[in-house]
């Protein structure tokens, strides 16, 4: 860990005014800790005020409780500790410093989830994110680094064979003809707009080094550069999340052979399991969801509740942020650290499958009282 | 070494004593204290400059037009005694390729010292904005004595409202890209001191973003006083917002003809304004509270940025030597209307903006006229030349009331 002097003035006079503020990061970060903290940076030089920026320029919501800090390299969350421990417990329900996360990523663990009723789920989707170790992640990396992770994903990406075949669309040189095709396959993302991803630093040099990635078959999708250094997609139409698994699976661990055998990995270790840039996705950084039609069982009162036992989590179809529309609903996983992959896709099949019974119940005028789960 | 800087901060009577000693050694005194830094901003050099140079191929600022692989590679490894480095100067260059008509500078300052430290980028970007000023061979001139002024009251059936402004940076503190909380705090100490000691007509109160009544908020947003966090990409992308609203606020005197920004763009913008034409009134105040305000950090042992080189140093190059932009909105039905229009003002070394300000349109036939230049000349010769403009404008615009016609000026000065 490289010791710096970083600034003249003293840590009082530098502490940030989070009087206004909600986000973990505020809850957190005392004025010791940060006299503390502010004398270290990672050896690639990523500093305390690095990590928080964005939960200085972002206060939060009354309702919604932001993270408030990124990480700018791997060894962030090891030169932070004291910071980022405690926000990662609040965050991932009560897990410990001293807690080993599981990794699972053998799709024949997973039980079922090839019936989900198509009548109901219209799509299926499993994404995480994948960090190159040794490079920087995009709240601080250089425009080198940048560079370099693109370079090295793409070769990775470019030798998958088989039904993963498929091209790179860099987000400079696309054609007119290219991006529309990309928005209409609903692949294309976009220079973030977020003040919450803007004030971390990682939409710097845009679209430098970005770009997208997919199968012929337009069912396995990367992206280059965006929040992470990879963020990677299993999709398709329907309910068979037991397919959409499997190819995650597969493609994920053949991706990562390729990195092994160009003499690097994926940040991983076994307290945290991936190591993203926001602590937030940490873990197995996965979020396995469908959009599934309930509008009987989202009026319901119980359905929170329903959601919260089920450890499960509901958003609009436009994703994080948005409203759902005509009683379709994106329902996926809540946790992301302490479970394993396998875990957690087993929880949305199970929990999916539950709320389909419930919606069909409902459309008969039937109650759903002797259907409501335990707490998971 | 921590100990000078406590000294500089506390006791401030040795400021004027290291300045005068010269950059070397302030350079020197720095370094000692952040050698730490220096080393740590080293150790991440793992791609060379060839790698790490910006993608301009779509760019189309001041920034992407003088930097060269070569320079690039020169000064990519360097880094101001703050540690502002080359990358964060263009940043916002690399991040707003800019438009196909207006052309943007495409970086900026992180502190005094990026203007030496970056000279071999930021010189020619200087030349090309201000209009072939040399900052290697050339020296401007400073001159706040509004005596000068010759005729500066206009025919307020055409001018609406008269306005001078300019900018401010304290010797000594990281500008607003770069600058940590506490040294944007230190500029808001230092400045809403140095301004509770104005009397008379300049006498006013300070109201700080942070902590301002919604009734506060109301009265100034009326007044047309209140600047909000930026929204401007231009400006976000240098890092100049961060950290919003700490530290930032608005200064007004009781008469409300007499404002400073504090941490916005700058470390201050100073205004001062009027409705109706009375420039040399507002040209007067302007001065005489610019002289004040100076004097009065003085005496604590501060000072503003300021070279002969360069003049007042800004956070934008295209804001360097006078900072000053006079103006004023101006009801010009006719002339506007005339193709003739945008070479007149050409020639006469005037800007028109929309009534909003910088990037709005105008609105009915009311403009917004201003001086084009900031380097080269000095604010009494830039309120002469906007006094002078702005009476041919009115003159033009009553021939053509008259059915008379209009010549083009020939040009002011080349």
């Amino acid at each position: 860990m490289a010791k710096l002097t970083i600034k003249r003035l003293s840590p009082e006079e530098e502490f940030p005014d989070l009087s206004q503020h909600n986000n973990h990061m505020a809850k957190v970060l005392t004025q010791d800790m940060y006299t503390k903290l502010r004398d270290r940076a990672t050896p690639n030089g990523f500093t305390i005020d690095g990590v928080i920026q964005t939960g200085i320029d972002n206060p939060g919501h009354p309702f919604i409780m932001t993270v408030g800090c990124v990480a700018g390299d791997e060894e962030t969350y090891e030169v932070f500790k004291e910071l980022l421990d405690p926000i990662i417990e609040d965050r991932h329900g009560g897990y410990k410093p001293t807690d080993k996360h599981k990794t699972d990523l053998n799709p024949d663990n997973l039980k079922g989830g090839d019936d989900l009723d198509p009548n109901y789920v219209i799509s299926s989707r499993v994404r995480t994110g994948r960090s190159i170790r040794g490079f920087c992640l995009p709240p601080h990396c250089s425009r080198g680094e940048r560079r370099g992770v693109e370079k090295m994903s793409v070769e990775a990406l470019d030798s998958l064979s088989g039904d993963l075949k498929g091209k790179y669309y860099a987000l400079k040189n696309m054609t007119d003809a290219e991006q529309q095709q990309l928005i209409d396959d609903h692949f294309l993302f976009d220079k973030p707009v977020s003040p919450l991803l803007l004030a971390s630093g990682m939409a710097r040099d845009w679209p430098d080094g970005r770009g997208i990635w997919h199968n012929d078959t337009k069912t396995f999708l990367v992206w280059v550069n965006e929040e992470d250094h990879l963020r990677v997609i299993s999709m398709q139409k329907g309910g068979n999340m037991k397919e959409v698994f499997n190819r995650f699976c597969t493609g994920l661990t053949k991706i990562e052979t390729l990195f092994k055998d160009k003499g690097t990995s994926f940040m991983w270790n076994e307290h945290l399991g991936y190591v993203l840039t926001c602590p937030s996705n940490l873990g197995t950084g996965l979020r396995a969801g469908v959009h599934v039609k309930i509008p009987n069982m989202s009026k319901h009162d119980k359905f929170e509740e329903v959601l919260k036992r089920l450890r499960l989590q509901k958003r609009g179809t436009g994703g994080v942020d948005t409203a759902a529309v005509g009683g379709t609903f994106d329902i996926s996983n809540a946790d992301r650290l302490g479970f394993s992959e396998v875990e957690l896709v087993q929880m949305v099949v199970d929990g999916v499958k539950l709320l389909v019974e419930m919606e069909k119940k409902l459309e008969k005028g039937q109650s759903i009282d002797d259907l409501m789960p335990a707490q998971k | 070494m921590a100990n000078n800087f406590a000294r500089i901060l506390s006791s401030k009577r040795n400021v004027g004593i290291m300045s005068l000693v010269g950059a070397g050694s302030l350079t020197a005194a720095f370094l000692l204290n952040r050698e730490h830094v220096t080393a740590g901003a080293q150790v991440r050099r793992v791609y060379p400059a060839s790698a790490e140079y910006p993608d301009l191929r779509k760019h189309n600022n001041c920034m992407a037009s003088h930097l060269t692989p070569a320079i690039y590679a020169k000064l990519v490894d360097k880094a101001t005694p703050n540690g502002y480095t080359l990358d964060q100067a263009i940043q916002t260059g690399v991040d707003n390729p800019g438009h196909p008509f207006i052309k943007t500078v495409g970086m900026v300052a992180g502190d005094e010292e990026s203007y030496e430290v970056f000279a071999d980028l930021l010189d020619p970007v200087i030349k090309e904005r201000h209009n072939g000023y040399d900052p290697q061979i050339m020296t401007h001139p400073t001159d706040l004595d509004s005596s000068k002024l010759k005729s500066g009251k206009f025919d307020e059936r055409f001018v609406l409202s008269s306005r001078v402004r300019t900018g401010r940076s304290i010797r000594g503190l990281s500008l607003p890209p770069a600058c940590t909380r506490a040294e944007r705090r230190e500029v808001e100490k230092v400045v809403v001191d140095a301004l509770a000691g104005l009397k008379g007509d300049l006498a006013g109160t300070y109201y700080s973003l942070t902590h301002m009544t919604d009734q506060e908020q109301q009265q100034l947003i009326d007044d047309h006083f209140l600047f909000d966090k930026p929204v401007s990409p231009l400006l976000t992308c240098s890092g100049m917002a961060r950290d919003w609203p700490d530290a930032r606020g608005i200064w007004h005197n009781n008469t409300k003809t007499f404002l400073i920004w504090i941490n916005e763009e700058d470390h201050t913008r100073v205004i001062s304004m009027e409705k109706g034409g009375n420039m040399k009134r507002v040209f007067d105040r302007f001065c005489t509270g610019l002289k004040e305000v100076e004097r009065l950090i003085q005496e604590k042992g501060w000072e503003f940025m300021w070279n002969e080189r360069l003049g007042y140093i800004l956070t934008c190059p295209s804001n360097l030597g006078t900072g000053l932009r006079a103006g004023v909105h101006v009801n010009l039905p006719k002339l506007s209307k005339d193709p003739r229009f945008t070479k007149i003002l050409d020639n006469l070394r005037l800007q028109k903006r929309g009534t909003g300000g910088v990037d709005t349109a105008a609105v009915g036939s009311t403009f917004d006229i201003s001086n084009l230049d900031r380097l080269g000349q000095s604010e009494v010769q830039l309120v002469q030349t906007v006094v002078d403009g702005v009476n041919y404008l009115i003159d033009c615009e009553k021939k053509l009331e008259k059915g008379q016609d209009i010549k083009i000026p020939p040009p002011v000065r080349k």
